[in-house]
């Protein structure tokens, strides 16, 4: 399903070029749930921002099901992105004017892929019932972090990115929150690929690729 | 398009959470444009008003034939110039007093009148018979009809004692004006088979040449673009104008400060949108289209706020207008479309200006760039340099144009640049004036208090220099109008020699009045004067006769003067010139001047300068028995007495009696002073409303900037408050860092005012009235302007403040928790 070849990515910084990426080859089947660990800076939050089309490769591919994620517009980066990929922060990124409810769907309705029954089902495996109608402000980090994987959820993607999704949570309230999301990855069949530091929570999923030095090791 | 409004009220929900700062963006928006179009609609009515008045039966705004003396003529060239094939139309012009209110008569031949007279009320058929058939109607503006205390279908008397036809209301008409059949004009103002001028038509075919068919006699004057009317009001039209634009500019502050916050808080959510697969075109269209839809709304409040203001300023404008110029501008206010359409654009392109930085910023916005929602203080200090730099630049240009000026505009010009500099180098100066403070502050607390309020500076900024301007304005223009008044009142001693002051209504009058008081012998002397109109080099003049006697020569001020100026006078070719004809000619003592008179070209040497302030008329002083020899038909109808101070009461009681004169006809001195004041004052009226104003959209743009800043300051105080400093004492510091910036920047208004004070007294009020006024300082006025201003800092400073010092402290707390 997502299949990635070659992908390099370098920055500059303070004039030097800083190689992150140096040909990164991974691939990702349908439903498969896979860990990505390494250092910090060994480029797993790069690689995962490339997938999701946040920012563009230097060289290399990139394809998600049939499209060439690598050779797509700015525009069709954000379609992607709406209509197919679903994606998790470590600080959450709810939008702090909008209430949990409106948060859960609102990229659903840009999607214009809104499904009342699914919603109601993300609700309620979530244990977001009481809080629909509360902001973001009012939550605990790993209530917000619920909302925000029911909202990356809600479009039925065809692929999960989460990014340190649990990197600001305790122990417990962090298996609590990926065993919520295996579960409706699981349900929704999409695939899912998880940065993380924690290889306790990375032998939960079906496999775990290590990237060391901008490369998968 | 439903992505689109997703996004949209995505983009809109943020509002709902900063109710605050929602409110400071609406009235921003609705201040700029409620004042602007306020101003815009003065201007608007006044403009319709010349407008009316030039298309009156001719007026400016058609071509026409003149005597060259601008005297009146025979009637028989009329006859003569129709039968060689000249459409022309007759008119007579005079004045008449109506219950003891002087009015202008226009008499006119309506059979005749050209069809295309500029926008001319018509007469219809049927009126028209009515017009001209006995008793015959007089037209008349409601106005005029109001000020006159008559109702339509009256035939009131005017002073000589002969009625008015029938009094008709046309809406169309200009106010101060009376239209009446050439035939009835001809007999009230007693000039039988006399003609003011003749109005020309579109001609069918080819007359004969004016001069086969009239001689030298006439002469043609081609209509004009702009009337002298609106060539004078222009100077007061753009200082309204100016007022607007400050009021507009210092709005748009608001809004500036209130979309820059909006945009650094909102920033986290446009990434989010676009994480989420929105593109960066949809959210920036929605963006501006967000914007476009809240300009729109704040637009029309703002225009009916706009509607509202120049409905409350019209009269004073409509008495200054009058005072200055004698312009007559009715005092209802109606509106045209373009109106409501300009307000509507100018609300939408000044909301689109003040955000285009945040826009630009949101378009270039990478998506993956990480938050910085305080970055625009961080980047202070390299704004601060360029800021300098541009006021440098700003501060060149304003010596430039004073250094090569010489319009008006360019002294608007001066003016405007020297404000901008200014503002531009405030946040700069109250920087270097804060880091002095911190460099010697030993207590920690001091220390955080010099250190904070730099920090603070850079949200503050622009209120607090719309704050500089409003102030600076309120200084300088208080200090002129000031200035003004005093120099006025010294003036109007002098001027006003006579003790009692009579005018009578015609000529027999004035003779049986003067009879009768030189057998009075509590009269110590007669001073009788008159008045004559004249055209010198295209400008409409005043020529008044003065009687040669010893209390002019003592009183009477003189700006320059010859040597033996007064005697000069007497024989009759010598004259006094006022400042703003000197001004306009470009005459100076010692030069001649040629003034056409019935009897031929008066030659006048100029003898001196004197201050002829609020009237809108060049004049020149001559002799009173030279002036009657030159202008035989002068009216001599003004009289001035020199009486003894017991015996004024029981002379004016007296002269009522015998001639049974009104208020308006005799009054004593202190009278006269008294309505030349009153007439003063209503004429700044407008300066000083204007001047609130502004004041006050710069206390909103400070409240609305501490508003918007107070939550985003918790995290600077909630330190504080866990190391022990009660919520209380915190409000009271921040009190105080507002107040010491707001008291910084109105020390810095002061001496920027009094620059622009000096600006508007040497270059704009000279350019604009032709007068020129000396300059002085009212050290007590500056303190209450600076009281004021630290008076309405401390309103806007207090709201926050009280919030502050009974915020929960579960809010406080919440800083530490990061759960904010």
């Amino acid at each position: 399903m997502l299949s990635i070849r070659n992908l390099s990515k370098t920055f500059s910084s303070a004039g030097e070029p800083v190689h992150v990426l140096r040909g990164v080859d991974l691939d990702l089947k349908a439903g498969e749930r896979v860990a990505l660990t390494g250092e910090s800076g060994s480029g797993k939050s790069t690689l995962l921002h490339l997938i999701a089309g946040l920012d563009a490769a230097d060289s290399g591919t990139i394809r998600l099901e049939d499209t060439e994620v690598t050779k797509l517009s700015d525009a069709g980066r954000a379609g992607l992105r709406r209509d197919r990929i679903g994606l998790v922060f470590q600080q959450y990124n709810l939008i702090p004017s909008l209430s949990v409810g409106d948060n859960l769907v609102f990229q659903a309705r840009i999607a214009g892929r809104y499904d009342a029954a699914w919603y109601k089902e993300l609700i309620e495996r979530l244990g977001l019932g009481g809080l629909l109608k509360r902001y973001p402000e009012q939550l605990s980090g790993g209530q917000q972090q619920r909302v925000a994987i029911g909202r990356a959820l809600a479009t039925k993607p065809s692929l999960l990115l989460a990014d340190e999704p649990t990197g600001n949570l305790d122990e417990a309230t962090a298996e609590d929150v990926l065993a919520l999301t295996r579960d409706l990855v699981t349900r929704t069949g999409c695939g899912f690929l998880m940065v993380t530091h924690s290889l306790h929570l990375a032998a939960t999923l079906d496999r775990h690729v290590n990237l060391h030095a901008g490369r998968i090791a | 398009m439903r992505r689109a409004l997703w996004v949209l009220a995505v983009l809109l929900s943020h509002w709902r959470r900063h109710k605050m700062q929602f409110a400071t963006l609406l009235i921003g928006l609705i201040a700029a444009t409620a004042l602007w179009s306020g101003v815009q609609a003065i201007n608007q009515q006044a403009r319709n008003a010349y407008d009316r008045a030039a298309a009156t039966f001719g007026g400016a705004r058609t071509p026409m034939l003149v005597a060259p003396d601008a005297a009146t003529f025979p009637q028989e060239l009329f006859v003569k110039l129709r039968r060689a094939g000249w459409p022309v139309s007759p008119m007579l012009e005079g004045r008449i007093q109506v219950n003891g209110r002087s009015v202008r008569l226009l008499g006119i031949e309506p059979v005749t009148l050209p069809v295309d007279v500029g926008n001319a009320p018509r007469l219809g058929a049927a009126d028209l018979s009515n017009f001209i058939a006995p008793p015959g109607q007089t037209l008349v503006a409601r106005e005029t009809l109001n000020d006159l205390q008559e109702q339509e279908g009256a035939a009131p008397a005017i002073s000589s004692g002969a009625k008015l036809p029938p009094l008709r209301v046309l809406p169309q008409l200009v106010p101060d004006v009376l239209v009446v059949d050439i035939g009835v004009a001809q007999r009230l103002l007693n000039k039988p088979e006399q003609i003011s001028r003749l109005l020309i038509g579109k001609p069918r075919g080819k007359p004969a040449p004016l001069a086969s068919v009239v001689g030298d006699r006439l002469q043609r004057v081609e209509p004009n673009a702009e009337t002298e009317l609106e060539r004078l009001t222009d100077s007061f039209h753009l200082n309204l104008t100016a007022f607007g634009l400050l009021s507009f500019f210092v709005g748009l502050f608001i809004v500036n400060s209130a979309v820059g916050l909006a945009f650094e808080q909102r920033l986290p959510m446009l990434r989010t949108l676009r994480a989420c697969g929105a593109s960066a075109r949809l959210v920036n269209t929605v963006l501006v289209v967000e914007l476009v839809a809240l300009s729109l709304v704040a637009g029309l409040i703002g225009l009916a706020c706009g509607y509202f203001i120049a409905a409350a300023l019209l009269p004073d404008v409509a008495a200054s207008l009058r005072g200055l110029y004698g312009a007559q501008i009715p005092g209802q206010l109606s509106l045209r479309p373009e109106w409501w359409l300009a307000g509507i654009g100018i609300s939408i392109a000044g909301a689109l200006a003040a955000a285009a930085t945040s826009l630009i910023k949101a378009v270039r916005m990478p998506v993956l760039a990480t938050a910085q929602p305080r970055a625009w203080q961080q980047r202070q200090r390299r704004w601060l340099i360029l800021q300098s730099g541009a006021a440098c630049a700003v501060f060149a240009v304003a010596l430039l144009l004073l250094q090569y000026g010489q319009s008006l505009i360019a002294g608007f010009g001066v003016l405007a640049a020297l404000m901008l500099g200014a503002a531009l180098i405030l946040p700069a100066f109250l920087d270097i004036i804060l880091r002095t403070g911190q460099r010697f502050a030993r207590q920690p607390l001091a220390l955080w208090f010099w250190a904070d309020s730099r920090q603070q500076l850079s949200g503050l900024s622009l209120a607090l220099m719309a704050l500089l301007l409003a102030l600076a304005v309120n200084v300088g223009v208080s200090t002129m109008v000031e200035t003004f008044s005093r120099t006025f009142v010294g003036w109007l001693d002098g001027r006003l020699a006579a003790d009692v002051y009579i005018s009578a209504s015609d000529n027999a009058k004035g003779v049986a009045i003067r009879n009768w008081l030189k057998e009075r012998s509590d009269v110590q002397a007669i001073l009788s004067g008159g008045r004559a109109e004249a055209q010198v080099q295209g400008q409409p003049v005043e020529l008044l006769g003065l009687p040669d006697h010893a209390l002019y020569r003592e009183r009477w001020p003189l700006l320059e003067a010859a040597p033996r100026a007064w005697t000069q006078l007497i024989p009759g070719n010598a004259a006094f010139i006022s400042e703003q004809l000197s001004r306009r000619l470009n005459v100076r003592v010692g030069d001649v001047i040629d003034v056409p008179a019935p009897g031929g070209t008066w030659e006048l040497d100029i003898v001196g300068i004197y201050a002829d302030y609020g009237n809108p008329k060049g004049q020149l002083a001559v002799n009173v028995a030279a002036l009657i020899r030159q202008f035989p038909q002068t009216p001599q109808t003004r009289i001035g007495l020199i009486v003894a101070k017991e015996n004024i009461p029981g002379l004016i009681a007296a002269l009522q009696k015998q001639f049974a004169l009104d208020d308006r006809s005799v009054a004593d001195q202190a009278t006269v002073k008294a309505e030349s004041i009153r007439i003063f004052n209503r004429t700044f009226a407008v300066t000083s409303a204007l001047n609130a104003f502004t004041l006050g959209v710069a206390g909103i743009a400070l409240l609305t900037s501490l508003l918007t800043l107070a939550n985003s300051r918790l995290p600077q105080l909630a330190p504080l408050w866990a190391i022990g400093i009660t919520r209380p004492r915190l409000a009271a510091i921040e009190l105080t860092k507002t107040l010491s910036v707001a008291l910084f920047t109105s020390l810095l208004a002061v001496p920027l005012g009094l620059l622009v004070a000096w600006c508007l007294i040497t270059i704009v009020n000279v350019k604009a009235f032709g007068w020129r006024l000396p300059f002085h300082v009212f050290p007590l006025q500056l303190v209450e302007l600076v009281a004021v201003a630290l008076f309405a800092s401390l309103l806007a400073a207090l709201l926050p403040m009280i919030r502050l010092a009974r915020m929960q402290p579960a809010s406080l707390v919440k800083v530490f928790a990061n759960e904010r």
